[in-house]
């Protein structure tokens, strides 16, 4: 259980997931922040407005599917690196997952990263499709794996470190 | 040579430059006195992103908002900061005493805001003084402050905010993470925070403490074990984790000896975490002309501590006659956004121990009156 050893539930990622037909559409983003804690940098990230904290800064971040186009911009600025952003559309085999990641070294596009899930286990080596620096001031940086469509959501941050070269 | 100063400060952390910032911005004169060779407290080290408002900073790196505090406080003609300023005694006679450049000075302020913040809590068993035993503020001071690598592999005992922050900072650091070990039920610290290091490969263990530390000079593994429904170790349930490095995040603890000293009213209370100086609605102890803001007077997340100091410094500004309509406007801001903060359901406890604590200033204050 998430409050035990800090990996959500099936339960948990479901009550946060966006439906079939949205992820059809393309990218879109995906909160799993599942705590009641007062925070709400996120929805200030959005330009569309569609994160909202309400009523109050304690409440968990709602997502507005049909607002998110998905661009990413809450994944670095969330203070507890708990926000994705998930893309079935990217191909007939493969979706993209876009992760925040602070370790050093950070990978490069068309590296090989090898994907942990949210327990920590090595679930394959998938290439990095973009690696984009959140700036001096926010340092969190935002990769991009294009991952097997069935690892979705699953994928969730990449082992720091030992990266390979090409596909 | 006594010094003269409107507001004394003691403390240069997040509470403490807020305060004085607050109390200069209506036009008192701030005088703080740190005790560390750089201002900032704890925020010099805290790479991680705030959690909060915009208000409160958050999103932004404690780091820069620790600069950010700094860089106001120097700029400000109002405040001035002697760091290396160690503040050892507040006397009867309102005589306040520093150790500073090597000198014992005397300063003899109007008002005076204790901001001492905290100290980490430490664990009793056997081995525990062997070299490699470390408190995780110290281990993520050497880090993120003196840019030393602490250790190769490192187990965690606490799984608060601190002990997952660090355990993450240790492995930016590229220091290996054995896991982290808790003796509540519980993860105590926010589940982002938990979920970020557990999804790098750091098992969390709930309901485990350390047994026992050994090793031949320095520090080479730790025993730990599982812990019964009434935090009993169980017989048969050891289990051996080699660490050269033990890293202990179990707790912090209010630094009061000032306000002891200086006469405060004093209360335990278990929520705050340990004994504070009972305050009121201007955070003012029950000494005229002391007030206390941060974890001094009750552990709670830097945010709320920043929020703490602005009140304490707007009102002891208040109290000087700067601004009266303005700082009532923005002592009430102050305490709005605390409220806020404390809200939810990570803020219950806080508010528990701070209703307890203000039930206990009003039964003092009865019974001050009555006789």
């Amino acid at each position: 259980m998430l409050i035990q050893n800090g990996i959500p539930t099936a339960e948990d990622i479901l009550s946060v997931t966006p439906p079939k037909e949205r992820f059809a559409k393309g990218a879109v983003a995906i909160a799993e922040c599942f705590q009641k804690i007062p925070c709400n940098p996120c929805t200030k990230a959005c330009v569309k407005k569609a994160i909202r904290v309400e009523p109050d800064i304690n409440e968990t971040p709602r997502i507005d599917f049909d607002v998110c186009n998905g661009c990413g911009a809450c994944i670095a600025r969330c203070p507890g690196l708990a926000i994705f952003v998930v893309d079935k559309t990217y191909s007939d085999t493969e979706a993209l997952v876009k992760l925040p990641f602070e370790f050093l070294p950070v990978p490069k596009e068309g590296q090989l990263a090898c994907g942990l899930s949210r327990s920590g286990e090595e679930l394959g080596w998938f290439p990095v499709v973009k690696a984009v620096s959140g700036g001096k001031k926010n340092m969190t940086w935002t990769v991009t794996l294009a991952v097997p469509k069935e690892l979705a959501m699953e994928v969730r941050n990449i082992k720091a470190g030992g990266y390979q070269d090409g596909r | 040579m006594i010094r003269e100063a409107e507001i004394l400060v003691i403390g240069g952390g997040p509470a403490g430059l807020c305060a004085a910032a607050a109390a200069a911005s209506l036009g008192a004169r701030v005088l703080v006195c740190e005790r560390d060779y750089v201002p900032g407290g704890q925020l010099v080290k805290q790479t991680h992103k705030f959690f909060g408002s915009e208000k409160q900073y958050a999103g932004d790196r404690g780091i820069h908002i620790g600069r950010l505090l700094v860089e106001n406080a120097l700029a400000d003609p109002n405040i001035e900061i002697l760091t290396e300023a160690t503040v050892l005694g507040i006397y009867e006679d309102g005589i306040v005493t520093v150790l500073h450049d090597n000198r014992h000075i005397k300063i003899r302020p109007q008002k005076t805001i204790v901001t001492t913040g905290a100290s980490e809590k430490f664990l009793a068993f056997p081995g525990n003084d062997l070299p490699g035993i470390y408190g995780a503020g110290a281990v993520q001071t050497l880090m993120n402050v003196a840019g030393v690598r602490p250790a190769e592999r490192v187990l965690m005992v606490g799984a608060g905010n601190i002990g997952l922050i660090v355990s993450y900072q240790l492995m930016q650091a590229g220091v290996e993470v054995a896991g982290v070990i808790e003796a509540a039920p519980k993860i105590g610290g926010y589940l982002v925070h938990a979920s970020k290091i557990r999804r790098a490969g750091v098992p969390i263990r709930t309901g485990y403490t350390v047994k026992e530390a050994h090793g031949n000079g320095k520090l080479e593994g730790v025993t730990i074990c599982k812990l019964d429904d009434n935090w009993q170790q169980i017989p048969g349930t050891e289990e051996e984790i080699a660490c050269d490095t033990l890293c202990l995040a179990v707790g912090l603890t209010p630094l009061t000896e000032l306000c002891w000293q200086a006469g405060c009213e004093m209360a335990f209370i278990r929520e705050l975490s340990g004994h504070v100086p009972l305050v009121d609605e201007n955070l003012e102890t029950t000494v005229s002309g002391i007030y206390a803001a941060g974890d001094v007077s009750g552990i709670e997340e830097a945010s709320s501590a920043m929020v703490e100091g602005r009140l304490a410094g707007f009102a002891a500004a208040e109290s000087l006659g700067y601004e009266a309509e303005r700082a009532r406007e923005l002592k009430a801001a102050a305490a709005a956004e605390l409220s806020e903060l404390r809200s939810g359901p990570a803020g219950a406890r806080i508010l528990a121990g701070l209703t307890k604590a203000s039930g206990l200033l009003a039964s003092k204050k009865g019974g001050q009156a009555v006789c």
